[in-house]
């Protein structure tokens, strides 16, 4: 295989299931390096699923998931750990460390992942706090004592503090108000872009999704059911695609009222 | 009459299932520590939780322990004028007894469950999957340093405990029931041996990390929201005050035989 076709991501037929709910159904997707993917999808539909399977939080039963041409399914011990220096993730809360101040926060992976020496991890943690529009003085609080936006600024920091190559943002506009959540989507472009890092991000806002993506992929019922660039979003021609961006009740999707 | 039986059996596989899970989740706890990173400040802030701030409950509940058992002994062992035993009595059901067992159930209820609700707070809130994501393994960072911990600071916590018990008593046997205060101490160094408070620390120590353990797993295992927290945090005490009982039972059939 030629090396630069080779997909920074390749999943192929990736099946998981939490008891009788099966909730990925063979997912197949590419996402190439220096590329933002965006996954739409209502919600239950198995985005956080999918990214936590390509993460190695969650083992598929079922399939295969490839970063740069390896395969990630069933890796473990010092492969997965070496792995796991090449992701940074935003979770959906923030998922901040209580315990510790925020440039702690933002430190912890160079400290406790990398063995880097605390007085050189908090220089690049306020760095990557002024990166994400945030002072020095901000670092020293915990992160209880911070707004929602800033807790997601903080989260984004720390997602990108050891400069990885690929990053997972998971619904990172949730919760916001329309103007923090545009801080937030340039804040990602913009720490994607400089970082030159591959980009996979899950929501259900489309206008973050058309702001970060430079393709969009729609996950429904456990499959991929469309994707395509981004500009081609609102003439898909999917009806799937086209009940969920123009936030449709009828259409081909039905929601459930009732968990399964 | 089958229906029976197929319940019956359904609940031994699920016992033997989550042992099972629970002797895994112990054995990848402990294998991880076998090579670095190490966090040895973790370790001392658990012990400074679990040995330090459990000390004023420990201490007080040791300290009734020993006085009830002081008067309890009396009124027994002075119908065949046996009073003598008391100091006896009292020092060894607190070394080799109740001691452990006390200071157990008491961190059990303090330590266990801020384990668990920490932990798995930690867990709904995704934190523990961002540690992993931080290339940190949440088994060495989190459960490790508190199995560690647990199983150091409790035999120092039973022998402060074993100290203020006998002390109980003895205040109830001297200022209350008149005993002789040098015969009262005197008869408690007598018949006590060394192995009575090592086997004690021993239980201490099981004691120690049996609580530590579930407090971690139930917590590591959370589900849900608020409410999944504190069912495992319920879980967790619950579980840990009946493997103390257990253990206690086995533990002295094995030292004391």
């Amino acid at each position: 295989m030629n090396g630069a076709a080779t997909p920074k991501i390749a999943v192929r037929g990736v099946e998981k299931s939490f008891g009788a709910k099966r909730v990925l159904d063979g997912v197949d997707i590419d996402c190439a390096a220096g590329e933002s993917l965006v996954i739409i999808g209502g919600s239950g539909t198995g985005k956080s699923v999918l990214v936590k399977c390509i993460l190695g939080l969650l083992r598929p039963e079922a399939g295969s998931i490839r970063i740069d041409g390896m395969e990630t399914v069933g890796l473990g011990g010092a492969a997965r750990a070496a792995l796991m220096h090449k992701f940074g993730m935003l979770f959906q809360g923030g998922a901040l460390f209580d315990s510790l101040r925020v440039w702690e926060n933002v430190a912890f992976g160079l400290i406790q992942g990398r063995g880097m020496e605390r007085g050189k991890a908090r220089t690049i943690a306020i760095e990557k706090l002024a990166a994400v529009g945030l002072g020095p003085e901000v670092g020293m609080l915990r992160p209880a004592q911070l707004s929602g936006g800033m807790q997601k600024r903080v989260a984004l920091a720390r997602a990108i503090a050891a400069e990885p190559e690929i990053i997972f943002f998971d619904e990172p506009t949730t919760g916001l108000d329309p103007i923090m959540a545009d801080v937030i989507n340039r804040l990602i472009v913009k720490c994607v872009r400089e970082l030159g890092a591959t980009a996979i991000s899950i929501t259900h806002d489309m206008t973050s999704a058309k702001k970060i993506a430079d393709r969009i992929a729609m996950l429904h019922q456990g499959r991929i059911v469309w994707h395509g660039p981004t500009a081609d979003i609102d003439h898909s021609g999917n009806p799937f695609v086209d009940q969920f961006v123009h936030g449709r009740a009828d259409g081909p999707i039905q929601m459930e009222v009732r968990a399964a | 009459m089958i229906t029976f039986l197929a319940s019956v059996g359904a609940i031994f596989l699920a016992f033997l299932a989550a042992t099972g899970r629970l002797f895994l989740f112990a054995a990848r706890a402990i294998l991880a520590g076998l090579t670095p990173p190490y966090y040895p400040r973790l370790v001392l802030r658990e012990i400074v939780n679990i040995g330090y701030f459990s000390l004023p409950v420990v201490g007080l509940t040791a300290l009734f322990t020993g006085m009830v058992l002081a008067l309890q002994s009396y009124s027994g062992f002075s119908r065949f004028n046996a009073e003598s035993a008391i100091a006896t009595v009292v020092v060894l059901s607190m070394t080799r007894e109740l001691g452990p067992v006390i200071a157990g159930l008491m961190v059990a209820g303090r330590v266990g469950a801020a384990m668990a609700a920490e932990i798995g707070t930690m867990r709904v809130t995704d934190q523990i999957d961002a540690l992993a994501t931080l290339s940190t393994d949440p088994l060495r960072y989190l459960v490790l340093p508190r199995l560690v911990a647990g199983l150091l600071t409790l035999p120092a916590l039973v022998l402060v405990a074993d100290v203020i018990g006998v002390f109980g008593g003895y205040l109830v046997s001297t200022y209350k029931l008149g005993f002789e205060p040098v015969a009262y101490l005197t008869h408690t160094r007598q018949f006590l041996e060394t192995m009575d408070v090592v086997d004690g620390l021993i239980k201490a120590a099981v004691f120690g990390f049996i609580v530590a353990l579930m407090g971690c797993y139930h917590g590591y295992n959370s589900r849900g929201g608020a409410e999944g927290v504190g069912q495992s945090t319920t879980y967790a005490v619950v579980s840990a005050s009946i493997l103390i009982l257990v253990f206690d039972y086995l533990l002295t059939a094995a030292l004391f035989d």
